[in-house]
């Protein structure tokens, strides 16, 4: 869309653009603190006024984070999570998105209005029953009663229905068939190579969620050698004794992935983030 | 439906009729099984059964032969409660406190970068977006350290603000302990999430007036009329839908409100209560007291309150502001 000049949108837009630069930088102050305070001793973080620029300390910060925490296993654990139920959401998601995209087949519009009505249900309504059916499961403070119950997302089935039924041409799937392509391959072999940038999309959504997400593992990890990132740095916060140098270095080590995958990726998450808003 | 669905779905039954059932028929059910499989365990399944345990009395320590019915007790205990109430009137106060100004806010922001700003606007956009893909610790963290009573950056602001002439005699001599006083730390919480959840209203309010066509605001700005009677009249009436849903997603998430009091108050301090949440009160029932059944019986209250609020958000909104 080219925009159409307006007699207001011409006059200062520098002006408007100071305003918003503002509020935009009053929203992310924060974080350029968690940086700087992770390469400052705690006495520091603590004296008036407080340090405005980075310090010297991100390695002394390092080892006292390594020393009071198993925090390489920590990111270890919140990577394998996130990475196991990413890989899960890309391949059963995109597997029930064709299917509901492609095929006509009985109960498929009820089976549908399931998938989005379980959208609607509150997650926190779950947290006690699902407790116990991975506690009956034996699953408590494994990675697995983690990554299990989020392994598709109903979200991701409603975004890959919408790319494939927008993308996919149905001649080419047609296509494969006459070729005597079982339906198993069709999809493999045809359909989900065409589907990488709906499949990045999603990849980073799931991503990004479970490795931020903070009541799962509150509520099933119990050790600390199996605690997710943020878990680990919230039980590293004692009243009156928090090394807050170690600790904002924990967090700035967790956030550095996310912030830079989400620079290179902002406008297609937006995107993702938002669609199921925008398109019901 | 479009013209294409219909004649596969003519074809496909044609062909059902002719031959026998093949891969084809199958394959749909077989992909799409792995989602409701999970769904029936770690979805439908736990919410009928913590229906059946909001009518048992149970210690999950003595395992489930300890169950007993206990009909609606659970539920009149809640009811009765003075704690539950108190959470009642928390999360209704955290809800005004933290929704309406996200909205009042984020929809004249979005109307204002729509119109303001072209160059560099996924930029901005960006940026504002950045809380709500943070993790809510790593959030909490540094509020935390900013906002604490000696020497915490907010303060240490405020301090050097009371030297400024006229300004300064609005600021406090003293320093606040924001997260520790129980006058202070509602509306602190309140605050992050209002921070948090900024970013998110926007893009929403964006993206839903990209989709609205330019030629209405053109002819209202021909007949005079200035860009606040614009955003007035002829803006927001037009994204009503998206109000509506966004304002639903607001009720839905206020009321299940957890990470950010929990994170940021701590549990043990007396000021706990003045935060604590519904989603806290039955966290705390449940894993704190094991008492699973009345913690069930809360969740229960919850989602009914849910049900009648968004309810009355449609009523509120009617058929058309939604969008239907």
């Amino acid at each position: 869309m080219t925009p159409r000049p307006t007699r207001i949108a011409t006059t200062r837009p520098w002006l408007a653009w100071l305003v918003v630069a503002l509020g935009a930088l009053l929203l992310i102050a924060p974080f350029y603190f968690t940086f700087v305070f992770a390469t400052r001793p705690r006495t520091e973080i603590y004296s008036s006024p407080p340090p405005l620029w980075f310090g010297l300390s991100a390695r002394s910060n390092l080892a006292l984070l390594l020393e009071r925490l198993p925090y390489l296993r920590n990111l270890g654990m919140s990577l394998y999570v996130a990475a196991m139920t990413t890989a899960l959401n890309l391949l059963l998601c995109s597997l029930a998105g064709y299917a509901f995209a492609v095929y006509e087949f009985r109960g498929k519009k009820a089976l549908f209005a399931l998938v989005l009505g379980s959208m609607m249900l509150p997650a926190f309504l779950n947290m006690i029953p699902s407790f116990m059916v991975l506690d009956f499961l034996g699953w408590l403070d494994q990675p697995r009663g983690l990554y299990a119950p989020a392994a598709a997302s109903a979200l991701g089935i409603f975004m890959m229905r919408q790319y494939i039924a927008s993308a996919i041409p149905r001649d080419l799937i047609d296509a494969a068939r006459m070729d005597g392509c079982g339906e198993f391959r069709v999809f493999r072999s045809i359909v989900l190579p065409l589907l990488g940038p709906a499949l990045g999309t999603l990849g980073l959504i799931t991503f990004i969620t479970s490795w931020n997400n903070f009541v799962a593992p509150l509520v099933v990890m119990h050790s600390v050698e199996n605690y997710t990132v943020p878990l680990a740095l919230r039980s590293m916060q004692v009243p009156n004794n928090t090394e807050w140098g170690a600790l904002m270095m924990g967090s700035a080590i967790a956030m550095l992935p996310l912030l830079i995958a989400y620079f290179f990726s902002a406008r297609r998450l937006v995107a993702g983030l938002t669609s199921g808003a925008v398109k019901s | 439906m479009d013209t294409t669905t219909t004649t596969a779905i003519t074809a496909t039954a044609a062909a059902a009729k002719r031959r026998p059932l093949k891969a084809r028929d199958l394959a749909p059910y077989l992909f799409v099984s792995p989602f409701f499989l999970l769904f029936a365990i770690f979805g439908l399944f736990p919410l009928l059964f913590s229906i059946w345990l909001s009518v048992h009395e149970w210690d999950p320590a003595e395992g489930l032969q300890a169950m007993h019915f206990v009909g609606l007790e659970n539920f009149r205990f809640i009811l009765t409660d003075p704690w539950f109430h108190r959470a009642v009137g928390n999360t209704a106060w955290f809800a005004l406190a933290t929704a309406l100004p996200q909205h009042l806010v984020a929809l004249p922001l979005a109307a204002f970068i729509h119109e303001k700003i072209r160059r560099g606007r996924d930029l901005v956009v960006g940026a504002y977006f950045v809380p709500y893909i943070t993790s809510s610790v790593a959030i909490a963290l540094i509020f935390t350290t900013l906002l604490s009573r000696d020497y915490g950056a907010v303060n240490a602001l405020l301090v050097e603000l009371t030297r400024v002439p006229l300004l300064g005699s609005f600021m406090p001599g003293h320093p606040i302990d924001w997260l520790g006083d129980a006058h202070y730390a509602k509306p602190t919480v309140a605050f992050v999430v209002f921070w948090r959840y900024l970013g998110w209203n926007t893009v929403l309010y964006l993206s839903a007036l990209q989709a609205i066509s330019p030629d209405l605001n053109e002819a209202a700005t021909l007949d005079g009329a200035g860009a606040v009677r614009r955003f007035l009249y002829v803006t927001v009436p037009l994204l009503r839908p998206m109000i509506y849903f966004a304002v639903t997603l607001s009720i839905i998430g206020s009321l299940q409100l957890f990470e950010e009091p929990f994170i940021l108050v701590d549990i043990e301090q007396g000021v706990s209560q003045s935060v604590m949440t519904l989603a806290i009160f039955m966290y705390r029932l449940a894993f704190g007291e094991g008492d699973f059944g009345a913690a069930s019986a809360v969740s229960w209250l919850v989602f009914l309150m849910i049900v009648v609020l968004t309810w009355l958000n449609a009523r509120l909104f009617g058929r058309e502001g939604r969008g239907e």
